[in-house]
């Protein structure tokens, strides 16, 4: 498998009154042809200003200051915003957390869907409204020919979600990113969206990145997972390794502090102390080092690169001076 | 078994509404609908159920933060539902309640120490020169250092943040307190953290909990006991442990089934709800579940089940639930 999208040493800076903060520091991620990939860490570790910058989306005073982002042999990060266009959406396409946002609320759902058509496929109008209920029908909305006609409040969440996902698909993107698209959702519609995401990706062959803090969530839905901390990737592996053999003290605390369905029923739950260092106020070392029960001095002086993971999987790669000096701990 | 600590008996509530490009419709959501249960005193008891379920609503009726329509809620011997805010107020000071989002109910321009001491002195729990020992010992509970007491909300985390709200209500020293999704807000390291606190204190001060969530994992692992609530009805309730391992209401079973597991090898059958929530202004006849349950027969359409006991302390409202083993009919192949 080639990389699709190969995002190398990138680094986001806010801009404050008494200099840059950075909030994204170092990142190394890919994404094959094909494959689904998830991103998962706490607010503010930069999972979703990672993906935003690919889009060139970032808010104001917000910006990518270093590395590159290969998005089939292009760097998006170079691009010129007409050039970006292009890729957004044709793509790249994009589905966020929440759709009452995103969808204008004065514009019928079919207009906005003919919107996307008629701009990133140059397709006529008519053709483009056939097209947009076609959309809707693969989403999974009943009548979609009569929901064409809708107004955005007139649907509830999941329907507003499954409109969103159709915009997103209306380019034939080669890539999917979905930024928690199901948090503000209920359960039984978020195992809904889940299900249509996992099959639409594999109907239409794309790749697929899904930004969530839920690991739960995200153990039926990718092929390789990356866990983020305060703005850098603390480890990288396939679904099953992260789940089977967590190597990070990181990750090991984020699944042992989630309760589950299965297994015994807890009085307490393992928690991690303290509370991930806000950007500008990291510390010089490993970002975890404050809050790890592992930590060594070495730490505190030196960020650690992902490096394999002695004796692992080989694709098994963690930022950890404790467990690649010690091996597979 | 401990005493009821407060019973409450046909509770409902509904909020009249305008419609209409020009309100000229009115209308009434029925948001909660004869809602009866005991809570036990020191237990935890856990309201779950998706948005618009009711058990919000649920919680702000037991406090009379919101009048209930109907029903009655007794305390040590007294009816709250129909008290006006003067007599209920000797009241509000044994049922607290902590809210989602604490950064909204905590007041911006206020140091925490004024925030936390303001219940203090309104029930006159403390003279003015015992309130620093007070407030450090209040802090210290919910695991704050006393330089907490002079800063302002905006430079705390979310956690802490929570931390304040926690002690914030149980500054009155509390009997009761309801946890609105007091943990949704926050990121998964911390919610562990937020919950073993919560916990702490129960122990320690003998607290009861209603404990109102959407997580159903988290639920699990706190609950002695759990009520699952659909469109403003009691499903089913039943001791945690019976409930999460032998689920009897169909919505139940779909609810617990939705829930994604940590793992990527799961194979667990899973069984999925179509469709959506009805709308509350014009909710199902009978069961108001029937329009999505797959052992729906024409008797749910026509009447709606009471809250029968299957098993000890397992309540369960469907039709066609006849034993902790057996339901009355096949499901509807689809």
């Amino acid at each position: 498998m080639t990389a699709l999208l190969d995002i190398k040493s990138l680094t986001i800076d806010i801009a404050r009154d008494n200099g840059p903060a950075r909030v994204v520091d170092g990142i190394d991620l890919t994404v094959a042809e094909g494959e689904s990939l998830g991103v998962v860490g706490e607010s503010g570790c930069g999972k979703s200003l990672t993906m935003l910058s690919l889009m060139g989306l970032l808010p104001n005073k917000i910006k990518a200051t270093g590395g590159s982002a290969h998005f089939a042999g292009r760097d998006l990060l170079r691009l010129s915003p007409k050039e970006l266009r292009k890729v957004r959406g044709a793509e790249i396409g994009f589905i966020f957390q929440d759709p009452m946002t995103s969808l204008n609320p004065v514009m019928r759902i079919g207009d906005q869907i003919v919107e996307a058509l008629v701009y990133q496929k140059a397709m006529a109008k008519p053709a483009a409204m056939q097209r947009a209920g076609e959309l809707l029908e693969l989403v999974g909305i009943p009548s979609p020919r009569d929901r064409l006609m809708a107004y955005p409040h007139e649907l509830s969440g999941g329907m507003r979600q499954r409109v969103m996902i159709a915009i997103g698909l209306a380019g034939n993107p080669r890539l999917l990113i979905a930024d928690e698209p199901t948090t503000a959702l209920d359960v039984t519609i978020q195992a809904q969206i889940v299900d249509l995401v996992r099959e639409l990706k594999d109907r239409l062959k794309m790749s697929v990145v899904w930004i969530t803090h839920d690991l739960a969530l995200i153990a039926g839905l990718a092929d390789r997972i990356a866990v983020l901390y305060a703005g850098t990737v603390v480890e990288d592996a396939p679904v099953d390794v992260i789940f089977d053999r967590p190597s990070h003290p990181y990750t090991r605390g984020l699944l042992a502090s989630l309760p589950t369905l299965a297994g015994k029923a807890m009085d307490r739950l393992p928690s991690i102390g303290g509370t991930p260092p806000e950007p500008g106020r990291r510390p010089p070392g490993c970002p975890f080092a404050p809050r790890c029960s592992l930590a060594m001095p070495a730490c505190n002086d030196a960020l650690p690169k992902l490096a394999p993971v002695p004796g692992s999987d080989p694709r098994h790669r963690v930022a950890c001076f404790v467990t690649t000096e010690k091996g597979a701990a | 078994m401990n005493a009821p600590l407060i019973t409450i008996k046909g509770l409902s509530k509904a909020f009249p509404i305008r419609l209409g490009a020009f309100g000229d419709k009115a209308a009434v959501v029925r948001a909660l609908d004869d809602f009866t249960a005991t809570i036990i005193e020191g237990e935890t008891l856990s309201l779950v159920g998706e948005s618009g379920c009711g058990k919000s609503t649920t919680g702000f009726c037991i406090l009379n933060l919101q009048r209930p329509s109907g029903g009655s809620i007794v305390y040590k011997g007294q009816e709250l539902a129909q008290l006006d805010d003067d007599a209920m107020r000797p009241f509000r000071r044994d049922l607290q309640i902590v809210f989602q989002d604490p950064y909204s109910t905590l007041n911006p321009r206020m140091t925490i120490g004024e925030a936390l001491s303001e219940p203090i002195l309104f029930h006159k729990l403390a003279t003015k020169s015992e309130l620093p020992a007070r407030l450090s010992r209040l802090l210290a509970d919910v695991g704050l250092s006393d330089r907490f007491a002079s800063r302002y909300p905006h430079e705390l985390s979310g956690g802490q943040r929570q931390r304040v709200a926690i002690a914030r209500a149980l500054a009155c020293e509390p009997r009761f307190i309801v946890c609105d999704e007091a943990i949704s807000a926050l990121d998964v390291s911390v919610q562990a953290q937020i919950l073993n606190l919560l916990l702490d204190l129960q122990d320690k001060y003998k607290l009861t909990y209603l404990f109102i969530a959407h997580d159903l994992a988290v639920v699990r692992h706190i609950s002695d006991r759990v009520g699952v609530m659909y469109l403003g009805r009691l499903a089913e309730l039943a001791p945690s442990s019976d409930l999460f391992a032998n689920p009897l209401h169909p919505y139940t079973r779909a609810l617990l089934s939705a829930v994604p597991e940590p793992d990527p090898k799961s194979s667990r059958q899973r069984q999925r709800l179509q469709g959506e929530v009805p709308s509350p202004l014009n909710p199902p006849s009978g069961c108001r579940f029937h329009t999505r349950c797959p052992l729906a027969r024409e008797k749910c359409k026509a009447e709606v089940p009471a809250l029968r006991e299957i098993t000890p302390g397992h309540q369960v409202a469907c039709h066609a639930v006849t034993s902790a083993t057996t339901t009355q009919w096949e499901p509807v192949s689809a």
